[in-house]
């Protein structure tokens, strides 16, 4: 049984390393998948480009763009003197939003009335759309809540009045925000969702196509020993490329792992059970490399999307979030980033490990059900 | 026993037969003697797809040291016959038996004792000579000394000692096929099947393999190999004939041949074709096939036709070479038992 199941594994690295191409994909894939999505998925926005249209030329107008300033979420790119200049350079893309503050503005705030401001922003892209809205108004707030302050001073109502709420806030985990503490580790559970369903699925279905699953089913080996043998080489590939991405991660983006490796590896392990038996599924039902990688694409993308890996699930509706549960990459995201962000033991993931022993018991045992060591 | 015979057959320079007319080489003794075990057995195997009864109803007895031919065209059902017998299709119906292991319940234990060389190429391209067989000799159990020395007889066994390090997908078709042969029989197998050994491969290593064939059965080994070939069924204990699903008909090539015998006449005559017109007009004429520059009457009865056909030729102006009785070919038999099938499915042979 040990020389079956060995003579299979070792048959199958041999293939793998006579197959350069598909080698260098699978290593060098995960470090290229982390450059773009490192640098390029980030959610954090700063210096969106502002339009500045001041009709007050005012000292008062001049402090109100200093706060704008002063704050990085914008940038002052035009000084411009009419709202058509403003809808151009917004048609063209060349700002984002335009601050336009009337000519009254200085006089307003004079008479103690309410000076209104006006901002317009570009809402196709509601990711930047929305982050400018909301700096928009807090900056506008803060300004006011400090201008109404002077006023109260002014009019001498008892030295330094005091705010009636004063919301102090402290972000855990990740003080500045950094998307790609979020994004990095999530890449784990993405590449070697991707990797192992495509790549098991191929190389099981590459011996059906090339007619020498005849040749095995016709030895003694039996069908839990052909599976075993089939998918050991891509667990070892399978971890190699999670070491990789995490330590790559922690070189190039400095994301830290608050957690226990040991227990993220662990888990990692429990994960890939699921995707093995995933592709090990797809192979029972693909009778081509060609047809495996196009099921295995066709379960992938809907699979990355309702994971939460890019957006999160709280935001979508309730139907695509009932079906995010049947996606065990969901409950494996949660593990990975609350191991490397927030540091979490077993204690806080009891759910996700008990979805993901299910999935696998489930996913594993239906694919050997269905793994047939014949040819009908 | 196995060991003593497989090193004997090492040392035993190949000898090669490619001027011996195909049809002379005979095995010698039928081994089809009572006493003679028995190592595969069918009994009435059905496999459909779908609507197609690709195998309807087929049974078939081999024994230690017979080779048995399995013919027909293609589609007949052959292939599928032989991936029933080894297990890799699930019969709709029948039972196997190999080496005394029903197919149903011991399937894995069957297989330890079957050799099987699918039609297409089925090794792996990518490794090597060595590396395929020492990964089947692997996989079937075999530890590594044991792989190691199979692994040196075979190839020298089968001549491709020198391409050890060679990839399998670099071989040529014909070595190709002896490397499968050898990987089927890196466990010393009692039964081996064939699935079209030789299809693709040019006649002098088509002889090649027959040679080896030969010296696999003489160690006791029984065979079942699929052809198109008329001249490779000839060199079979016993012939299957297959068509639609069923064995038609199973004996021994001469005694199919007996079948026809004294009905198949020889007419060499000119012009071709004018003679065939004025033959197929002969109510006791039933068929006639081009043989080269001859044709073959089968007739239902030679004596009015050999009476007759000679003056309705002279008639039509056809000059008459030959026309005699001759000892029928396989391929007469084959030809005249698919017309009869054509004709009527359910009908027996001729």
């Amino acid at each position: 049984m040990i020389t079956r199941l060995w003579s299979l594994i070792r048959k199958e690295f041999i293939q793998i390393i006579r197959d350069p191409r598909t080698l260098a994909i699978t290593f060098v894939m995960p470090v290229v998948q982390m450059l773009l999505l490192g640098y390029s998925a980030t959610n954090d926005v700063r210096n969106v480009p502002l339009a500045v249209w001041d009709q007050s030329r005012s000292a008062e107008s001049r402090e109100l763009l200093a706060a704008y300033r002063a704050a990085d979420y914008f940038q002052i790119a035009y000084d411009v003197a009419g709202e058509t200049e403003i809808h151009d350079l917004i048609d063209s893309g060349a700002i984002r939003a335009a601050i336009i503050i009337p000519p009254d503005y200085a006089e307003a705030l004079a008479r103690g009335e309410a000076a209104e401001i006006a901002f317009v922003i570009d809402g196709s892209d509601p990711t930047i759309a929305g982050t400018a809205l909301s700096a928009a108004t807090l900056i506008g707030q803060a300004r006011s809540t400090a201008l109404t302050v002077e006023r109260l001073a002014a009019r001498g109502q008892g030295g330094a009045p005091r705010m009636a709420i004063d919301v102090r806030t402290q972000v855990l985990f990740n003080p500045d925000l950094i998307s790609a503490y979020y994004m990095v580790p999530a890449l784990v559970g993405l590449i070697l969702q991707f990797l192992t369903i495509v790549l098991t699925s191929g190389a099981i279905v590459r011996e059906r196509e090339r007619g020498t699953i005849e040749q095995l089913i016709v030895t003694p080996i039996r069908s839990w020993e052909l599976v075993v043998g089939k998918l050991t080489p891509y667990v070892f590939i399978a971890f190699f490329d999670s070491l990789e991405v995490l330590v790559v991660g922690k070189l190039l983006f400095d994301v830290p792992i608050n957690g226990s490796l040991l227990l993220l590896l662990s888990l990692t392990a429990l994960f890939l059970v699921t995707t093995l038996g995933l592709g090990l599924l797809i192979s029972t039902l693909a009778n081509t490399q060609q047809e495996a990688t196009i099921t295995s694409i066709f379960f992938n993308l809907p699979a990355i999307f309702l994971s939460g890996f890019f957006y999160p699930l709280a935001a979508m509706p309730p139907i695509l979030q009932w079906l995010s549960y049947l996606i065990p990459l969901r409950y494996f995201l949660v593990v990975v980033r609350g191991i490397t962000l927030k540091g979490v033991g077993l204690e806080s993931l009891w759910f996700e490990v008990a979805a993901l022993v299910v999935f696998s018991v489930v996913i594993m045992g239906s694919a050997a059900l269905r793994f047939r060591k014949r040819l009908d | 026993m196995h060991d003593a015979v497989a090193v004997w057959l090492a040392h035993r320079p190949i000898r090669f037969a490619v001027s011996r007319p195909p049809s002379v080489v005979f095995w010698g003794k039928a081994m089809n003697a009572p006493g003679t075990p028995i190592l595969i057995q069918a009994d009435d195997l059905h496999k459909a797809f779908g609507a197609t009864r690709a195998v309807d109803g087929v049974s078939l007895t081999v024994r230690a040291g017979e080779a048995f031919g399995l013919v027909g065209p293609d589609g007949a059902g052959k292939t599928t016959t032989l991936r029933l017998l080894v297990g890799a299709l699930q019969a709709d119906r029948g039972r196997v038996v190999v080496n005394g292991h029903d197919l149903a319940y011991q399937v894995d234990e069957a297989r330890a004792g079957i050799g099987y060389l699918a039609q297409r190429f089925s090794l792996y391209g990518d490794l090597t000579v060595a590396e395929n067989l020492r990964f089947f000799g692997q996989i079937r159990g075999l530890n590594d000394d044991a792989v190691a020395r199979r692994a040196r007889e075979l190839l020298d066994f089968v001549g491709l000692g020198s391409f050890e390090t060679r990839r399998a997908d670099r071989l040529s078709g014909g070595m190709k096929q002896k490397l499968g042969l050898a990987c089927a029989l890196i466990h010393e197998p009692r039964v081996l099947l064939l699935d079209e050994p030789t299809g693709g491969v040019d006649p002098v290593t088509r002889q090649d393999f027959w040679q080896l064939l030969i010296r696999v059965l003489g160690r006791g080994t029984a065979v079942i190999v699929t052809t198109p070939y008329m001249d490779e069924a000839a060199r079979c204990h016993r012939i299957g004939f297959m068509a639609g699903g069923q064995v038609l008909v199973e004996g021994a090539p001469r005694e199919l041949t007996q079948r026809l015998a004294g009905r198949i006449l020889e007419l060499g005559a000119e012009p071709r074709n004018r003679a065939r017109e004025v033959a197929r007009r002969d109510p006791e004429i039933v068929d006639v096939q081009t043989f080269g520059d001859r044709l073959h009457l089968r007739v239902s009865a030679a004596d009015g036709v050999l009476a007759r056909l000679p003056r309705a030729l002279a008639e039509a102006g056809v000059v008459v070479e030959r026309l005699r009785p001759v000892a029928p070919q396989l391929e007469d038999v084959f030809i005249a038992l698919l017309q009869e099938h054509q004709r009527s499915p359910e009908a027996g042979p001729a």
